[in-house]
């Protein structure tokens, strides 16, 4: 019975799940809009959109992509896929100019996790409209 | 764009609600599971909030 429940499904088809998951990332909640989950989207995309705006207002940095130790490559490489998980709301700060070194202070320093921790979130919100998508979840 | 200037337990706060709305919403299947689970992650972040923050008091002495 429960090698029955580990066996894996087979993937759902591309055309079926990557429309969701591709506004999913774009749009925090937009996913599941797409997918008519409105109240969930709604709440998706309220918690996710104040997280990342919160943390513009704490003047949070943004990684940039580096190499050089495997620490640092982790880090700066890891927080800027993060951020950009964040979808439009990276893509907008980022043409509009914001740019913020990383400097002192546990309110920027939050606000550098805020940001990261937002497109994490949105991460989160793709896989579940994916899970949707596909008819794994309800 | 206007700044905020937050005290560490009012930042780690805001995290934990939105963490928890989100972990709530994608994690469970009915919504009555979900609103339990966002409760139930938010209260652990507070615990965890404060057992740091006590434990971080007496570990300064």
């Amino acid at each position: 019975m429960a090698k029955e429940k580990e066996q894996k499904q087979p993937m759902a088809p591309f055309g079926q799940w990557a429309p969701a998951v591709a506004l999913g990332w774009l749009v925090p909640g937009g996913g599941h809009f797409l997918l008519k989950r409105h109240g969930r989207g709604a709440l998706l995309a309220g918690a996710i959109t104040s997280m990342f705006v919160c943390g513009l207002m704490m003047q949070g940095a943004m990684f940039q992509p580096q190499t050089g130790d495997l620490l640092t490559t982790v880090i700066n490489t890891g927080g800027f896929l993060g951020d950009v998980c964040a979808g439009v709301l990276y893509l907008l700060s980022v043409w509009f100019g914001y740019d913020v070194q990383d400097m002192p202070g546990h309110v920027h320093d939050y606000g550098t996790k805020f940001l990261v921790a937002a497109g994490l979130l949105n991460l989160l919100a793709m896989v579940d409209a994916y899970e949707i998508a596909s008819g794994r979840k309800d | 764009m206007p700044k905020m200037n937050l005290s560490h337990f009012e930042a780690a706060f805001l995290f934990s609600l939105f963490t928890s709305v989100v972990l709530g919403v994608v994690t469970k299947r009915t919504d009555r599971d979900r609103l339990h689970y966002g409760a139930y992650t938010f209260v652990c972040f507070l615990i965890a909030l404060f057992g740091l923050g006590w434990l971080m008091y007496f570990g300064h002495g």
